[in-house]
């Protein structure tokens, strides 16, 4: 009885009516985004992991962390991607909603709350990050990147990475009147944060000063985890530390959210 | 009797002393008002008087400062959701999604109202028709005109088949034509029992709509009535204007002194309020004064709003 109550209150919990928006949206647009999502790995891994991991290789004999660059490689991008993708969907999505559309204004005219559209913005990121995270995760299988089905609890450390960015990333957006400052964010953080966070190499090649900067950042996380997943390396304290930085950082964002898109709806 | 809420039907909102404070600006100060079930209820005022503050705070998405207000008998504070419900809003700017088709905007904006698909689908079609956009519903929202997003918002306010709609200047923008077809869309509403309340700054909408009406100014209610009681208790049933040629009419100098009740200078012309006209019209002449032109009309909400506010409605 309880389970088909909560199971109804669920179902017609207002943030999904936010996430339906997306969902009819997404109608429209899946066809070209979900190609690109399958095209930029197979570019990425084919570059960067055969290109210039043959070059890597080729001077390493035991690998990289004892492994061929491409299987060090491919976790990392997959984190990464997972970045990219929630900072996108976090950024201008919502200036559409809050200024060049208003989408959001006409959802609080309705019985929907500030709150359901923070929450059902982030279940659609989650969602996108999981079709992106799962395409990328089979064009690695095919480049050999890594083994199936050994490798698919990345795809969890990988979307709960995303979310770590979108939660923070979509609170400081509703504070925004143009999208001047995104450009900044891209350039500025989310760039650096793709070369320096063991993406590419790992972070003990950087100026042991730098070490503890990469050790903040959610994405250094991100990618111990998904590395450590996909390889099948995970210990079960670290994997406890990385999991509660990047659970802080989707809390703190939800949080924060909350207070930015109040202020913005509802004033 | 529109418009005086009696103990058979208590008022849909019920507002005292309603204040809304942004830091140290005021933009709603202390104002009294009730709306009765299907009654037109309008607020007219310039722009910056404080009528989409006050439409906000009704609407529950945006918090009151001070006061008391009731919409639906429960508290905006408590039961936002719970009002929002049987709400509609046309807000004054479209908030229409030009990602999605027309009829795309209807289902989902029923969705928001917790309303099944199928219901969506059947309303959709219905209201289409009522706003006359039914050959329209598989189109693109962008290149729609200004006068079809509007009638498109107002279907979509309608989707839950609210109590009580909120329209804040509802045809500022469009032409005549778009206008006088929203007005006979809103009318056949009044007619179903549909509660308006509108804002406006035009005084032929609020003649033409509203049953009763304040007319605000500055945060505050100056006045409040029928447009006809508004008419007959602050402006005379008739007004000459008077256009004098390029010059003239700033060396008149109390010339028309005690030909009319009341006379207003505005940068263009001269306003006589009078009983009679045409009367004074012949007085003006046995002046020998020479008006380049003369127009002899009713008075309207826009001498009220001058005559209240010292100010014209649209500048």
């Amino acid at each position: 009885m309880t389970t088909t109550t909560a199971r109804t209150r669920i179902m017609r919990s207002p943030a999904l009516r936010v996430f339906e928006h997306h969902l009819l949206v997404y109608r429209r647009t899946y066809r070209g985004s979900l190609f690109t999502s399958f095209l930029s790995p197979v570019l990425f891994l084919a570059a960067m992991g055969l290109g210039l991991g043959t070059l890597v290789d080729a001077n390493n004999p035991q690998g990289v962390q004892g492994i061929a660059y491409l299987v060090f490689l491919a976790p990392g991008l997959l984190a990464a991607t997972a970045m990219q993708t929630a900072a996108f969907e976090s950024t201008y999505p919502i200036m559409a909603g809050m200024v060049w559309m208003k989408t959001f204004d006409a959802m609080v005219t309705t019985p929907i709350e500030p709150r359901n559209v923070v929450f059902g913005q982030l279940f659609w990121a989650a969602t996108r990050l999981t079709l992106v995270c799962s395409v990328f995760l089979l064009v690695m299988f095919g480049f050999g990147a890594a083994t199936f089905p050994s490798a698919l609890p990345a795809l969890p450390f990988a979307v709960l990475t995303g979310l770590a960015f979108a939660a923070p990333i979509q609170a400081f957006a509703a504070t925004q009147k143009n999208d001047t400052v995104f450009n900044a964010i891209f350039r500025f953080g989310i760039t650096p944060l793709f070369i320096f966070s063991g993406t590419f190499f790992p972070i003990e090649q950087l100026p042991s000063f730098l070490q503890p900067i990469a050790w903040v950042t959610p994405l250094f996380h991100g990618v111990a985890l998904t590395r450590g997943a996909a390889l099948g390396t995970l210990e079960a304290t670290t994997t406890l530390i990385h999991l509660g930085v990047l659970l802080a950082f989707v809390v703190a964002g939800v949080f924060a959210s909350f207070v930015t898109f109040r202020r913005r709806l509802v004033r | 009797m529109p418009g005086v809420p009696t103990e058979t039907s208590p008022p849909l909102i019920h507002a005292r002393g309603l204040t809304k404070r942004f830091g140290d600006f005021t933009a709603v100060d202390g104002i009294d008002f009730d709306v009765a079930p299907g009654e037109a209820f309008g607020f007219l005022g310039p722009n910056g008087a404080g009528k989409t503050s006050t439409m906000r705070m009704i609407g529950c998405v945006s918090p009151r400062t001070g006061g008391t207000l009731d919409v639906l008998g429960m508290d905006p504070n408590n039961d936002g959701p719970a009002i929002r419900a049987r709400l509609g809003v046309i807000p004054q700017q479209d908030t229409l999604d030009t990602e999605l088709t027309v009829q795309e905007n209807l289902w989902i904006y029923a969705r928001y109202f917790d309303l099944s698909y199928k219901v969506a689908k059947e309303r959709t079609t219905e209201l289409l028709e009522f706003v006359q956009l039914q050959d329209r519903a598989k189109a693109e929202v962008e290149p729609l005109s200004g006068g079809m997003k509007r009638r498109l918002t107002i279907a979509r306010g309608l989707i839950n088949e609210p109590d009580l709609l909120l329209l804040d200047e509802p045809t500022t923008g469009l032409d005549p034509q778009a206008r006088h077809l929203l007005w006979d869309r809103l009318y056949r509403l009044k007619q179903r029992g549909v509660t308006l309340v509108l804002t406006t700054h035009y005084m032929d909408e609020a003649e033409q709509l509203c049953d009763r009406l304040v007319v605000m100014d500055k945060a505050k209610i100056v006045a409040e009535g029928s447009p006809r009681e508004l008419i007959e208790q602050h402006a005379t049933k008739e007004v000459l204007e008077l256009r004098f040629p390029v010059g003239v009419q700033e060396t008149l100098d109390g010339q028309l002194d005690g030909l009319a009740d009341r006379i207003e200078q505005l940068p263009d012309r001269m306003l006589l309020y009078t009983a009679d006209g045409d009367a004074t019209v012949v007085a003006v002449h046995e002046r020998g004064l020479t008006p380049e032109s003369v127009l002899v009309r009713r008075s309207t909400l826009e001498d009220v709003f001058l005559r209240l506010t010292g100010r014209t409605l649209i500048e």
